[in-house]
């Protein structure tokens, strides 16, 4: 079932060569550019990657239920694994790479000794039903991690559980739910209102719920417009859901007006926190007037973003709400810490209920509380500080050849509209992929929709100023070139220089090939099934 | 502060650029009343790397690292041995400080694994797609039920009393929120339910466990064929998936949608997360699946590449009219999984899972031998459940006054049932040695 390469003829020996492009190396490698086969184009039956022992002779019960054929797994060596996946990593742009400005994600630095701490035995080895007494100090931990959390926005509670931020939205959103339930007002508050910039994971929390998602337009600021949200409150109305700052990358000057207003209406305030990162030390949500907010340990607290998770989304409560908080949480009896879950005691409290097994996700709250520590009040209010310093240089270094969506200061990123590409023949995501071939990622595209073209630039604290004036020149480069008109179709090409050149997405979603099958070899003109001739 | 590069200088230049006095003026957008005057108040300042480490060092010490006693404990995580090749893999940079691949052209490294896991998954659930994972199993299970409502246009799960009670408690609180019903059936500990009654066809789903919470290994060819028949979907899920080593896959028994806990694969027991949720299903219902999808496609040059795909279903595109308003997967975890599973292969995953087999039944024989115990059950893989003479809770803690991780009381995540308060779930794994067993039995004599 497993098929394997030929390589003494190249890659895919004897296949024909495709019509397109022919690589000019009998490997079709380019240098420490490798071209990757799939595990199972590379398994030999055979062949394996552990050593276990013959297992013991024992009664089978497995009710007659065993599999039978084969699974189809490939057969690797440990070499060959550790070279299949460290040339597939080779792939990948990195937040250790680099600058990597990509607007409402946070990619700072991801310290190391966070990884150290959270694979110590004792905390990274538990499991999560261990005996109570056996556990103290991981409760602790979670604990210690709470307090901080709690005592940096403003809040009086914070459910650990959720798993994400947007898992963090939903159990924000259903701890609104559920206190309006409890006021008897759940069938007659069905509206959530949201600015138009916002997350989709707004309004697809909000939906889910049940509830009917009223945009909110923006003013000429890039603010909400506090007149139509006026309007827009009623007896109908369940609650907002605002990030703040927003996702244009800016404050929300009339916060204040805004919270009132939404309390005076009978409605609550979601906050979506995914960029708590800038006001960390100098803002605490509470004061804003805040019901709710997640906070994304893997934005603000640099849990690693890993290639698209495991997040965490901790959510912080006001004290309307915190009686709704879901199981489980941690409580402190005496000196001895145990964990509140479902028929343990928990007084008047009525739970929303349970949002995941077990207890959150205890190793981004390892590595979030590393990141906590070693900060410290001082280091945290002076990132935050410098990260929004950074995207104001940023902007103000690029005014003059891009174009910043609004006037004023930002706050952690600097958005762009693509005014500045008028007439050019260049569009915004050709100016992403030209950033490529100059060795950065691409910052954020067309997001938030609000803005035509967007170009969403987050520098994040962790650069050095040395290695953003070379992203600013890099981009005013690029943005003279574009601008001459001479280099249309170089920017249509961009990649050049990256291991692939622009994929075929359309292709991707017509005809889905979402797994490896014996018969779905590669395409016409991949390096992997040219034959050397 | 050690991870901060700007300097004082660096500060002062910057500002003169932005043509700004101090980075006050940068906030000065936020309302002067809820401006925070100095720091923060009753937090320390930074400290540095020593000082951190000790602080998780004391942490770590006031716990019982499975790894210093016996250890029996299972009920959906399970401890088993993971290759260092994996954590070396998972701690490359460019993996771990990567984002979510939505810039294919330098991102192949993250989007061909997903493929390789994504082609790994339905390799061992049998079935025909699979997603790039979820959170993990329990919110997998979540999002399974939701999509058989949106396939059947039902608000009807029925979950069988085979199921985790945390999966189950996870289903019943979107259920509440999110407009839905659920039939719950009572724990099954002997594993003799009947759910072909209980479907019908207000149904959207049956959700069962295999095996079981309890450990049944259970054929469901007959259970999903009832469902068929009156237009429900079969919801398999799978808290152990090296159980797919060895047991008949869901697939082969008719199954809709499988999810699974994939933790046992390349990822600790970390006290509870991150984990990895498995999800696959039919290829007919690709386009209802909630999470990421990695496709195979082709680059301006005709090479293969791989992009994150059918995106038109995702929160990002769709707003309000998404499948799921889920963003992230398990990326890291599923990295995990997928080297351990590689390293395996066919040979190793398939041995892995007899030794697994193995082990267990040598301890349920060794713990049903001792007087006043009785094994429950006639078949499992690597758990089972025992009846004590007893509470089964008071046993545990007395065990691990003693320094032994003896299981779970099924009273702990079933509480206020009298049926379940003698029960206690046992597992053996690869990692269980004679060590820790003569210790449990020799145990077990002394506290009953």
């Amino acid at each position: 079932m497993v098929q394997s390469l030929d390589r003494s003829q190249g890659r895919l020996g004897g296949v024909t060569a495709g019509a397109t492009a022919t690589p000019a190396t009998f490997t079709g490698n380019r240098g420490l550019q490798l071209e990757e086969p799939l595990i199972f184009e590379m398994g030999q039956p055979g062949r394996c990657g552990v050593d276990l022992p013959e297992p013991p002779k024992a009664k089978d019960r497995l009710n007659g239920l065993r599999r039978a054929g084969e699974i189809g797994l490939p057969g690797l060596s440990e070499p060959q694994v550790v070279q299949h996946y460290t040339r597939l990593s080779q792939k990948n742009y990195a937040i250790d790479m680099g600058v990597y400005p990509l607007g409402s994600c946070t990619m700072k630095h991801n310290p190391r000794l966070n990884e150290k701490v959270a694979r110590l035995a004792g905390i990274g080895d538990l499991h999560p039903l261990q005996p109570v007494s056996t556990v103290q100090g991981a409760l602790e931990l979670i604990d210690r991690l709470a307090h901080w959390l709690k005592t940096l926005t403003g809040m009086p509670a914070v459910a650990m559980s959720p798993a994400a931020g947007a898992h963090g939205e939903m159990c924000g959103m259903m701890a609104i739910a559920a206190a309006l339930a409890a006021k008897g007002e759940r069938a007659k508050r069905k509206i959530v209102l949201a600015p138009e910039s916002a997350h989709g994971t707004n309004p697809a929390t909000a939906a889910a719920l049940g509830f009917t998602v009223k945009p909110i337009p923006a003013n000429d600021r890039g603010r909400v417009d506090l007149s139509a949200l006026k309007a827009a409150l009623g007896p109908d109305v369940a609650a907002i859901m605002l990030t703040n700052p927003n996702t244009c990358g800016l404050f929300e000057n009339e916060i204040i007006e805004i919270s009132k207003a939404v309390h005076e209406a009978g409605a609550y305030f979601y906050c979506d926190g995914a960029n708590f990162n800038a006001i960390v030390g100098r803002v605490r949500p509470g004061d804003l007037g805040v019901d709710c907010m997640h906070i994304n340990l893997h934005k603000t607290f640099s849990t690693p973003h890993g290639g698209g998770g495991p997040g965490a989304g901790p959510v912080v409560l006001s004290a309307a709400l915190a009686p709704y908080a879901p199981y489980p949480w941690v409580v402190k009896d005496g000196d001895t810490w145990r964990i509140a879950e479902e028929g343990a005691s928990v007084g008047s409290a009525a739970p929303l209920g349970r949002l995941k097994a077990f207890h959150g996700q205890m190793g981004m709250f390892t590595r979030a509380l590393a990141y906590i520590m070693s900060h410290g009040a001082d280091g945290l209010k002076q990132a935050a500080e410098d990260a929004v310093l950074s995207a104001n240089y940023v902007m103000a270094s690029l005014k003059d050849v891009m174009s910043p969506a609004f006037h004023g200061p930002c706050m952690h990123e600097a958005l762009f509209d693509d005014s500045f590409l008028k007439d050019t023949g260049v569009s915004t995501l050709d100016f992403a992929k030209a950033m490529i071939d100059e060795g950065y990622h691409p910052m954020t595209m067309y997001f938030p929709l609000v803005v035509h073209g967007a170009l969403l630039i987050e520098p994040t604290e962790s650069q050095a100023k040395e290695d953003l004036d070379l992203f600013i020149g890099a981009l005013r480069s690029l943005a003279d070139r574009a601008k001459s008109g001479k280099d249309v179709e170089a920017f249509k090409a961009a990649p050049q220089f990256a291991p692939r050149r622009r994929l075929d997405e359309t292709l991707a979603a017509r005809k889905p090939v979402l797994r490896w099958r014996p018969s779905n070899n590669p395409p016409e003109g991949d390096p992997l099934k040219q034959a050397a001739e | 502060m050690r991870y901060l590069p700007l300097t004082d200088a660096d500060r002062r230049d910057m500002l003169a650029v932005i043509g700004a006095r101090s980075v006050d003026e940068l906030f000065e957008d936020v309302p002067a009343s809820a401006r925070l005057l100095g720091k923060v108040a009753g937090l320390p300042d930074h400290q540095g790397e020593l000082e951190v480490e000790r602080t998780f060092q004391t942490f770590a010490a006031k716990n019982v690292s499975p790894a210093t006693a016996p250890f029996f404990i299972g009920a959906g995580a399970y401890r088993h041995h993971v290759p260092a090749t994996v954590d070396h893999m998972i701690q490359r940079g460019e993996f771990l400080t990567s984002y979510t691949p939505y810039q294919p052209e330098i991102t192949q490294g993250t989007l061909q694994y997903l493929f390789e896991f994504q082609t790994q998954v339905t390799l061992l659930t049998g079935m025909e797609v699979a997603n790039a994972s979820m959170y993990d199993g329990s919110t997998a299970t979540s999002e399974a039920v939701l999509m058989a409502n949106r396939i059947t246009r039902r608000h009807k799960a029925v979950i069988s009393g085979g199921l985790h009670p945390h999966y189950r408690r996870v289903i019943e609180t979107a259920a509440r929120w999110e407009g839905f019903s659920t039939a719950a059936c009572q724990g099954d500990a002997d594993g003799l339910e009947d759910l072909i009654a209980r479907v019908d066809k207000e149904s959207s789903c049956v959700v069962v466990q295999n095996p079981s919470f309890f450990g049944h290994v259970r054929d469901f060819t007959r259970l999903a064929a009832a469902c068929h028949a009156v237009g429900a979907l079969l919801i398999v899920v799978v808290t152990e998936v090296v159980a797919l080593g060895l047991i008949k896959p869901p697939g082969e028994m008719g199954a809709d949608i499988v999810v699974c806990e994939g933790q046992s694969i390349g990822n600790g027991l970390g006290f509870g997360g991150p984990y990895v949720g498995l999800f696959a299903t039919r290829e007919k219902y690709m386009r209802q699946m909630p999470g990421r999808l990695v496709g195979e496609t082709v680059d301006a040059g005709g090479k293969r590449g791989f992009v994150l795909t059918l995106s038109t279903r995702e929160q990002h595109i769709r707003r309000e009219k998404a499948t799921s308003n889920i963003c992230t997967n398990a990326g890291l975890c599923a990295l995990a999984f997928t080297v351990h599973l590689t390293l395996l292969g066919e040979a190793g995953f398939r041995r892995l899972a007899e030794l697994n087999h193995a082990k267990a039944s040598e301890l349920a024989d060794r713990v049903s031998s001792v007087p006043g115990i009785e094994l429950v059950n006639d078949s499992f893989f690597n758990e089972f459940t025992v009846r004590l003479p007893g509470p089964a809770a008071p046993v545990v803690e007395a065990l691990a006054d003693r320094r032994i991780l003896a299981g779970v009381p099924v009273s702990r995540l079933i509480p206020d049932d009298p049926a379940m308060e003698n029960l206690l779930l046992l597992a053996a794994t690869e990692t269980a040695t004679e060590h820790g067993v003569a210790p449990l039995v020799a145990g077990l004599k002394e506290v009953l």
